[in-house]
C-alpha cells in the first residue's frame, strides 16, 4: 500500500496531524492506522462514562463522518510492528507494508506498573487510560465492591471520582505525601485531600503496595487490604519503541524540533509520545495532555503538507474536577509563591524573573485563561497592573495598546 | 469575516449589551419574562468597568482558537470561520476557561460553558449586543 501521508494513531494528535496536512493539502491520500479499533474518542471521557455522566455516543473526540469529511483512510485494530525511516516503510501486525512519503508517529503512552510482586497474577486488576480499561472495570462493578486504587494523580483520582458513588469502599495508596504530586503543593494538595475524604474515599500517602495476593494487597505499612477492583494508575510513559527500533533519537519521549520533526528526515512525531521543551520551568520533559497533543498534531500536520507552523509554547496546563470541585493548574511551581484567598477557594501564583511561571486556582475559576496567557506570552508583570490581575483576570489590567490589540483587531 | 470590535471611548458602562446577549439567547419573547426566571438568563458578553474607562468583552472568535485545540470533548469547533459550541458534547471541565487568552467563556448554570456565538444560533441573525449598543461602543464589522 502508498500513501503520500501515514499517521500511527487515532486520537488527539492525530486528529490535529489530519487536520493540520487538511489546512494546507486537500487531496493527497491520508492513511490513519490503530491499534484500538475504535473511531476516534475522548480519552478523559472514559472516566465520565463509567460514572455513568456520558453516554458512548458522546465519548467520541470526533463525530464519526470526521474521516469521510477529512478524506482519511483507516485502519483501526491495526498495530504498527516497525518504521523504516530509510525505505519510507511502515510493516503492521497483519504483514502490510505502507509506502509513505510523510510520517507522524502520533502512538501516545501506555500506563506504566510498576514491578509488583504477585501482579501479574492479580485477578480484576486494571490500567486506565483506554474504553477497554473502563469496560472491564464496569464488568468488575458491584455495589458491594471494595476499590483500591494505585496512584494519586489525575488519572487515579478520576478513576476514584467514577467509582465513590458505585462501590462499598475506595482507598488511594500513593507513595507520595499528597495527591497530584506533579502539579500541586502541599498547601492546595491539602485542601483537595479534605475533599476526596468528604466524598468517602480513604488516603493512604506515602503508602506502596508491596505485594498483590488473593484478592488483596498488601502496603508497605503492613496492613493488608482486600479488594474487588485493582486500579493501577501511577502514571504514563511515552510510547516510543517505535521510534527507538527505528534508530530515532529519544529521551523521555520523542525527541522532535519545533516544527515536530524528528531526528529522522520526513518522520514527525507529536502527543504523549513525545518530550516537550516546557517553557514555563524551562526544561525538557514529556508533558501528557490532550491540548499539548492536539496542538502539537496540528504543527506536525501543517509542516509534513509543506505548510509552516512551529509550536513553541508548551506548558501543561489541566482543569480537572472532581465531583464539582475544579482545580485548574497551568505552567509551573518555579520562583516566589503570591497566595490569594478567594470566597469559596485558593489561587497560588507562582513567580519568577517578573513573569507569571505558574498557577493553581481552587473554586472560581472564571476566565483564568487571562492568567495561562501571562503564562504563554512571558509577559512582563511590570507591564500590567499585577495587584488587580491577582484578585481577579480582567483585561483592563492590561496596557490600552494591548486592550486595542485584542479587542480592536481581527486575530 | 464579521466580528464584534470594541470602541472603548464610546463605552458608556451600561451595560445594556449584556441584558441583550441574555434575552437574545434566553428563547423568551420578551425581556421581562427572560429576566424573571428563576435562573437569570446569562451573558456571553462581559463589560468591564474601571474608574473611567469601560469596554464590552466577547469572543474574539480567533483565528487560532486555543479553546478549540484545547477542547478534550470536541464541543468546540470552528464553522466557516464561527467559533461554536455543542452543548450536549460539553462536559463542562473547563478545559477551555484556562486556554481562552481574553476570558471569554461564561459558565452556564447548569455547568456546561456558554459562548458567544455572533448570534447566528439564535433567532437575531446579528449580534444583539451591538445592535442595542446606544453608543456604538461595540461594532459588527470586516476589519484586517
Ligand atoms: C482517564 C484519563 C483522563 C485524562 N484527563 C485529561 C484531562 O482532563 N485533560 C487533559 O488535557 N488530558 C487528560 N488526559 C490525557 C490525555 O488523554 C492525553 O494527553 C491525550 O489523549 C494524548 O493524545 P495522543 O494522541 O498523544 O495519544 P493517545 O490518546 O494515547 O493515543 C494514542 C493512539 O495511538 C495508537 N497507537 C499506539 N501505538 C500504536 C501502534 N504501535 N500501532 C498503531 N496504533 C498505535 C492508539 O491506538 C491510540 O489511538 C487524560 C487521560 C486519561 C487516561
Ligand atoms: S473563546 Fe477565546 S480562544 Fe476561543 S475563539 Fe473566542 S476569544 Fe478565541
Ligand atoms: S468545558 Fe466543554 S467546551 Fe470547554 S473544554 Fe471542556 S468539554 Fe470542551
Amino acid at each position: 500500500m502508498k500513501t503520500k501521508y501515514l499517521i500511527i494513531g487515532n486520537s488527539a494528535a492525530a486528529i490535529g496531524g489530519v487536520q493540520g496536512i487538511r489546512e494546507v493539502d486537500k487531496r493527497s491520500k491520508i492513511v490513519l492506522v490503530a491499534d484500538e479499533p475504535y473511531s476516534t474518542y475522548s480519552r478523559p471521557l472514559i472516566s465520565y462514562w463509567l460514572e455513568g455522566r456520558v453516554d458512548r455516543e458522546h465519548m467520541v473526540y470526533r463525530n464519526p463522518d470526521f474521516y469521510r469529511q477529512y478524506g482519511v483512510d483507516t485502519l483501526l485494530g491495526t498495530k504498527v510492528t516497525a518504521i523504516d525511516p530509510t525505505r519510507h516503510i511502515a510493516t503492521t501486525d497483519d504483514g502490510k507494508e505502507i509506502t509513505y512519503e510523510e510520517l507522524l508517529i502520533a502512538t501516545g503512552s501506555h500506563p506504566f506498573v510498576p514491578p509488583i510482586e504477585g501482579k501479574d497474577q492479580a485477578k480484576n486488576a486494571f490500567t486506565f487510560t483506554t474504553f477497554d480499561d473502563a469496560q472491564g472495570v464496569k464488568k468488575a462493578l458491584t455495589p458491594d465492591a471494595k476499590v483500591v486504587i494505585m496512584g494519586g494523580g489525575l488519572i487515579g483520582l478520576k478513576a476514584a471520582e467514577a467509582l465513590i458513588d458505585h462501590v462499598k469502599s475506595l482507598t488511594i495508596v500513593d507513595l507520595a505525601d499528597r495527591v497530584m504530586p506533579s502539579v500541586l503543593d502541599s498547601e492546595v494538595a491539602q485542601v483537595m485531600q479534605q475533599h476526596l475524604e468528604d466524598l468517602g474515599m480513604v488516603l493512604k500517602l506515602k503508602t506502596s503496595i508491596k505485594r498483590v495476593g488473593n484478592m488483596s494487597v498488601t502496603l508497605s505499612d503492613g496492613a493488608k487490604l482486600p479488594y474487588d477492583i485493582l486500579i493501577f494508575a501511577v502514571g504514563t510513559r511515552p510510547n516510543q519503541a517505535l521510534a527507538e527500533a527505528a534508530g530515532i533519537d529519544c529521551e523521555r519521549g520523542i525527541l522532535t524540533n519545533e516544527s515536530q520533526l524528528t531526528s529522522a528526515a520526513d518522520v514527525y512525531a507529536a502527543g504523549d509520545c513525545t518530550q516537550s521543551h516546557d517553557i514555563s520551568a524551562d526544561v525538557d520533559r514529556n508533558i501528557a495532555i490532550l491540548p499539548n497533543a492536539f496542538m502539537q498534531g496540528e504543527t506536525a500536520g501543517i509542516n509534513m503538507a509543506g505548510g509552516q507552523a512551529v509550536f513553541d509554547k508548551a506548558f501543561p496546563v489541566n482543569s480537572m474536577g472532581i465531583k464539582d470541585f475544579y482545580l485548574l493548574t497551568a505552567g509551573s511551581t518555579e520562583g516566589q509563591p503570591q497566595i490569594v484567598n478567594t470566597p469559596d477557594g485558593i489561587r497560588k501564583f507562582y513567580i519568577a524573573d517578573d513573569e507569571l511561571k505558574g498557577y493553581m486556582i481552587l473554586g472560581e475559576c472564571q476566565r483564568a485563561g487571562i492568567y495561562t496567557d501571562l503564562i504563554r506570552q512571558k509577559t512582563k508583570l511590570s507591564t500590567v497592573d499585577w495587584n488587580s490581575l491577582a484578585e481577579a483576570p480582567k483585561l483592563m489590567a492590561f496596557d490600552v495598546s494591548v486592550r486595542k490589540a485584542d479587542l480592536a483587531q481581527a486575530h | 469575516m464579521k466580528r464584534v470590535y470594541v470602541n472603548e471611548e464610546w463605552c458608556l458602562g451600561c451595560h445594556l449589551c449584556e441584558f441583550n446577549c441574555g434575552f437574545a439567547n434566553s428563547g423568551e419573547t420578551s425581556m421581562i419574562k427572560a429576566y424573571h426566571r428563576e435562573q437569570r438568563p446569562l451573558s456571553r458578553i462581559r463589560v468591564e468597568d474601571g474608574d473611567d474607562i469601560h469596554f464590552a468583552v466577547n469572543c474574539r472568535h480567533c483565528k487560532e482558537p486555543l479553546c478549540v485545540k484545547g477542547c478534550i470533548t470536541g464541543a468546540l469547533s470552528v464553522e466557516d470561520g464561527v467559533i461554536k459550541i455543542d452543548q450536549d458534547q460539553c462536559i463542562g471541565c473547563r478545559t477551555c476557561i484556562a486556554m481562552c487568552p481574553y476570558g471569554c467563556l461564561v459558565l452556564s448554570h447548569n455547568h456546561t460553558m456558554l459562548k458567544c456565538e455572533l448570534c447566528l444560533e439564535n433567532s437575531c441573525g446579528e449580534p444583539a449586543c451591538v445592535t442595542g449598543c446606544p453608543n456604538r461602543a461595540i461594532v459588527y464589522e470586516e476589519r484586517g
